[in-house]
């Protein structure tokens, strides 16, 4: 099967170049479909296999012999080894839907850019985007360092020529730049931990590192491990180049790449945990503290932005603070070998990595719609866009919902999970654990509280009361392909937050295995809380559904009466008076001004205007992260300057160079320093 | 099931009586105690006025605001009844089920592109962000002591857990209310007696509303103002009656003593509604409604007195058990 089907996807994105462009979206759409349909399969086979909460799993003789599928490819140079298992499946079918539905969006989203953009542009795209799927399923799978260190590069390029569709745009292109540079610092904490790795054991690869574990302290590798991986993942302060990233990118670009591409980071971070042998407290203290600042500061900043991608794309950073919180939480149960919070930190953290990769798609390919219609991103000069685009804002809504984790939807039972998990931990360490998890409630709390500040404004800002400036809206180029994808994101958010044991129950499974945190039974896992749950959704829906009927009959033979807002007795009210996305944060950024550092510049009338002028007001908010990087590189930027005079273009000099470089070496060595 | 039924009935009259109470407080005679009541039920016969600005989301938002209300209250425990409903970990669902309807009460308020109702649905997200942390504290803190985590075995075990329970729970007891006070925008962050829109939180927001949706909401209000009296009212209603029955030389079938100690109880509940009504009727009489800007922080002072509570439980379970 994989001598043919790797040489096959290789050869097809190839083709995608030549396909003529009438063809060329199918062509890749089928592609596509053909990468996730033959890589799922195995994946599916792996990930569901046989598990069972309340069963036994350990003693199961099938999971032992389904431990991992192993393709090797064979090649003139040698072979590759692609793995997969649990851990790689579960990742595996999360990228192949969302990469899927971005596919199916993309075919609406870039129909506007066919007049501007030519055919060679088109290719080069989805030929991109064909292998940043190829190339995260090999990260996925592959084990040995060097290949997977090569596909790590390959995802970060790919990813970054599909940032630079519009190329043209000058801030596009420096964003784009700008990711690169990072991924490639990221890159060689990767490197540099490989070869740690390698000087250890002899041997370069995910497989060598439980033995290198074993013998070596295992928070430092780890460190280098997680700055590698969190760079990609976005946890702070590793996050500056995701705000820019994603709004640069076309829509289903930012989707997939917020959805799943940055979760490559969480896998990677997940694949050493479980090689980690010790150090698991000091671990779980690192992954709670980065996470839960991640978290915080990531809603935070989304409050105060106007551009609704880069809303996005903080929240994002806040939600992989959540997978983080997970993360440190199952890594605590690890080190306090109590199974109850290895298994809700971890399957917790993993059902987010799904959760978050399907609402934040549908919520991208909603704000792709939106710029499609309007040809803006900017929040303050949308409004009252339910009327013409009402399908679109109807999903908006609806992942909105669910990113602010409230019930009945996915995100909830993801968060619900932690939530118990930490609360379980306040009586399971010793008193400064139980003040830590507290603190960590808290701050999750205060997440939810400020995603829900922040959704409504992006949400009800933009979507709803009147047009804050008169915009010909194009709702005709919302066809129905765009609508479709986020239709069937929808209904998988649903189905998770109305039948939860569904999806978890393998997840479970996935930590059992990977993790050991002992029997899994029914008592340890809240599976009657989540059968409530789903009962309580259900009932949540009937009750409005309830309510709505009883409104219309008792609505129906009444005249029901149309007028203005009230106004409070002012008539004249223009749309410029409607509260905007900056006075809605308004409040908000008083209270969290030390970190949000907004400038405001506005005059205030003074005693002696008489007659008042027009006046403005800008206020800005700016990434206190960014800023003391653009310190850094300011600084590196001087310190190479200097170092430049060293480059004189004189030939003469350069050979000076190299004799002083010998004479040096001579030295060191007559000195018996090397 | 009986908390929830108790918290219907007893939402008949509570609003009725935080009326009567200011009213009396002020000096005049004031309404019967159904009043309330029956405006609503006149909002119920009326027609609907809608603004053009608004959308299906306006019409929305009441249906779900009342409907996450309802599933909060069944959620509500009562002691020595086997709770049908509740599970581990029941509070958080409470929590953010109250948290959607928030956030399509929010939404409704902002379809109607009106300043004033913008700047009420602002104040609301901001004030629910900042009393949620009290309320996951509180509830994290009667975890510990109870070592429980579904509110019936919270509420049920935590009588027994020592002295000290009297003082958390009297910790509890004013937090809770102030949430209460907050969360139902009442008196000190929000006065729904105010004549100025600029200054209002909760009624700004439903300006628009009328009929048959204004009296969905209304509903809502004061069914969420029982829920909150509802879990007041556990840390009154003791769980073992047996003093209480020996005592008075009852003795029967476990099912008499079972559904004596029941009727007391519900008796107890409803004293603790009424109660709780009275004393916001007082508060409201009697206390000034603070200004906006001051809000916040009297709001971030509940999470530190519920943090306070915490470590205070903390040092005390640790150094008492061990």
């Amino acid at each position: 099967m994989e001598q043919f089907f790797i040489p096959a996807a290789v050869l097809g994105s190839f083709l995608i170049l030549v396909v003529p462009g009438k063809y060329r979206y199918y062509y890749t759409l089928t592609l596509i479909l053909f990468i996730s349909l033959v890589t799922s399969v195995p994946a599916a086979l792996q990930f569901i296999g046989t598990v069972d909460i309340a069963g036994n799993v350990s003693g199961n003789p099938l999971s032992a012999s389904l431990s991992s599928s192993t393709w090797i490819f064979k090649g003139d140079l040698g072979e590759l080894r692609f793995a997969i298992d649990k851990l790689s499946s579960f990742f595996i079918l999360v990228t192949n839907f969302t990469v899927f539905t971005g596919m199916l969006y993309s075919r609406g989203y870039l129909k506007a850019y066919e007049k501007t953009k030519n055919p060679a542009q088109f290719s080069l795209h989805y030929f991109s985007y064909t292998w940043l799927h190829l190339s995260m399923l090999a990260v996925l799978t592959l084990r040995d360092g060097l290949s997977f260190l090569i596909a790590w590069e390959l995802m970060a390029v790919s990813s970054f020529m599909l940032i630079l569709f519009e190329a043209e745009k000058r801030s596009t292109l420096k964003t784009a730049v700008n990711y690169l540079v990072q991924m490639h610092i990221g890159f060689i904490f990767l490197l540099i931990a490989f070869l740690i790795t390698e000087a250890g054991t002899g041997n370069m690869s995910f497989d060598a590192l439980p033995a290198w574990f074993s013998n070596h302290n295992n928070i430092g590798l780890f460190l280098l491990f997680f700055a590698g991986f969190g760079i990609k993942a976005g946890f702070m302060p590793f996050h500056t180049w995701l705000p820019e990233a994603h709004p640069a990118a076309p829509s289903h670009v930012s989707g997939v790449m917020s959805g799943v591409m940055i979760k490559m980071g969480i896998y990677g971070i997940f694949r050493v945990l479980t090689s980690i042998q010790s150090d698991w407290y000091t671990i779980g203290l690192v992954l709670l503290i980065v996470s839960a600042g991640t978290g915080l500061l990531g809603i935070l900043f989304s409050t105060a932005q106007k551009d609704i991608k880069r809303i996005l794309a903080y929240s994002t950073i806040e939600n992989i603070g959540i997978i983080g919180l997970g993360m440190g939480l199952g890594s605590i149960g690890v080190a306090l070998h109590n199974p109850v919070l290895t298994v809700l930190g971890f399957t917790g953290s993993l059902l987010h990595v799904l959760n978050h990769s399907l609402f934040k798609s549908l919520l991208f390919y909603g704000s792709g719609s939106v710029f499609r219609a309007t040809h803006t991103r900017n929040i303050e000069e949308l409004g009252g866009l339910v009327h013409s685009l009402p399908r679109t804002a109807g999903l908006f809504l609806f992942g909105s919902a669910a990113i602010c984790a409230l019930p009945p939807l996915n995100g909830f039972i993801s968060e619900f999970l932690l939530y118990v998990g930490f609360f379980k931990g306040l009586s399971a360490g010793n008193e400064y654990l139980s003040i830590l998890f507290l603190l960590i409630i808290l701050s999750l709390t205060l997440i939810g509280g400020l995603a829900i500040f922040s959704f409504s404004r992006a949400f009800g800002i933009s979507f709803l009361g009147n047009p804050r400036k008169d915009i010909h809206i194009q709702s005709d180029t919302i066809t129905r392909d765009m609508i479709f994808p986020q239709l069937l994101i929808a209904f998988v958010i649903l189905g998770i937050g109305l039948m939860p044991l569904v999806f978890i129950t393998p997840i479970a499974g996935l930590v059992e295995t990977q993790f050991h945190p002992g029997v899994l039974h029914a008592g340890i896992f809240p599976v009657a809380a989540l059968n409530k749950i789903s009962l309580f959704g259900l009932i949540l829906v009937t009750l409005v559904t309830a309510i709505l009927l009883l409104r219309l009959r008792l609505l129906k033979n009444r005249e029901v009466m149309y007028g203005p807002t009230w106004g409070c007795g002012y008539t004249e009210g223009t749309v410029r008076q409607q509260y905007t996305g900056t006075s809605f944060a308004g409040n908000l950024s008083e209270l969290a001004q030390p970190v949000l550092q907004n400038k405001e510049e506005f005059r205030a009338i003074a005693a002696d205007d008489i007659f008042p002028h027009k006046r403005s007001i800008h206020i800005q908010t700016s990434d206190i992260f960014s800023k003391s990087l653009g310190k850094l590189t300011d600084l590196s930027w001087l310190v190479l300057k200097k170092l430049a005079r060293l480059q004189t273009g004189n030939i003469r000099h350069y050979v000076l160079y190299a004799f002083i470089f010998i004479l040096l070496i001579f030295a060191l060595l007559y000195l018996k320093l090397i | 099931m009986t908390g929830t039924l108790l918290a219907i009935v007893s939402a008949i009259f509570f609003p009725g009586i935080i009326l009567r109470v200011k009213s009396i407080a002020s000096g005049r005679k004031g309404p019967g105690i159904l009043q309330p009541w029956k405006n609503i039920i006149l909002l119920f016969r009326k027609s609907s006025v809608f603004s053009t600005a608004t959308s299906f989301i306006f019409r929305l938002a009441p249906a779900v605001y009342l409907a996450t209300i309802c599933c909060a209250l069944m959620l509500l425990p009562f002691p020595g009844m086997s709770s049908v409903l509740g599970f581990e970990g029941d509070f958080i669902l409470f929590a953010y089920l109250l948290a959607l309807g928030k956030l399509l009460f929010i939404l409704g308020a902002l379809d109607t592109g009106s300043s004033f109702e913008g700047m009420g649905a602002n104040r609301e997200a901001l004030y629910s962000m900042l009393t949620e942390p009290a309320f996951f504290i509180l509830l994290g803190t009667l975890a510990l002591l109870s070592g429980h985590l579904s509110m019936q075995d919270i509420f049920s075990h935590f009588q027994f857990a020592g002295e000290f329970s009297l003082i958390a729970g009297a910790i509890a007891i004013y937090l809770l209310v102030q949430i209460a006070m907050i969360e139902n925008s009442r008196m000190p962050v929000d006065d729904p007696k105010t004549h100025l829109e600029l200054t209002m939180v909760h009624e700004v927001m439903i300006l628009d509303y009328s009929g048959v949706d204004l009296a969905f909401i209304q509903t809502g209000t004061n069914l969420k103002f029982v829920l909150y009296g509802g879990l007041i009212a556990n840390f009154f209603m003791p769980v073992n009656y047996d003093w209480f029955l020996v005592t008075a030389a009852i003795h029967g079938s476990p099912l008499t003593v079972h559904l004596m100690a029941t009727l007391l109880n519900g008796i107890i509940f409803l004293l603790v509604q009424a109660a709780f009504a009275a004393a916001i009727g007082l508060m409201e009489s009697f206390r000034a409604r603070k200004k906006l800007a001051k809000n916040p922080q009297f709001i971030v002072t509940l999470s530190s007195i519920a943090l306070i509570a915490f470590i205070l439980v903390l040092l005390l379970t640790r150094n008492l058990i061990r």
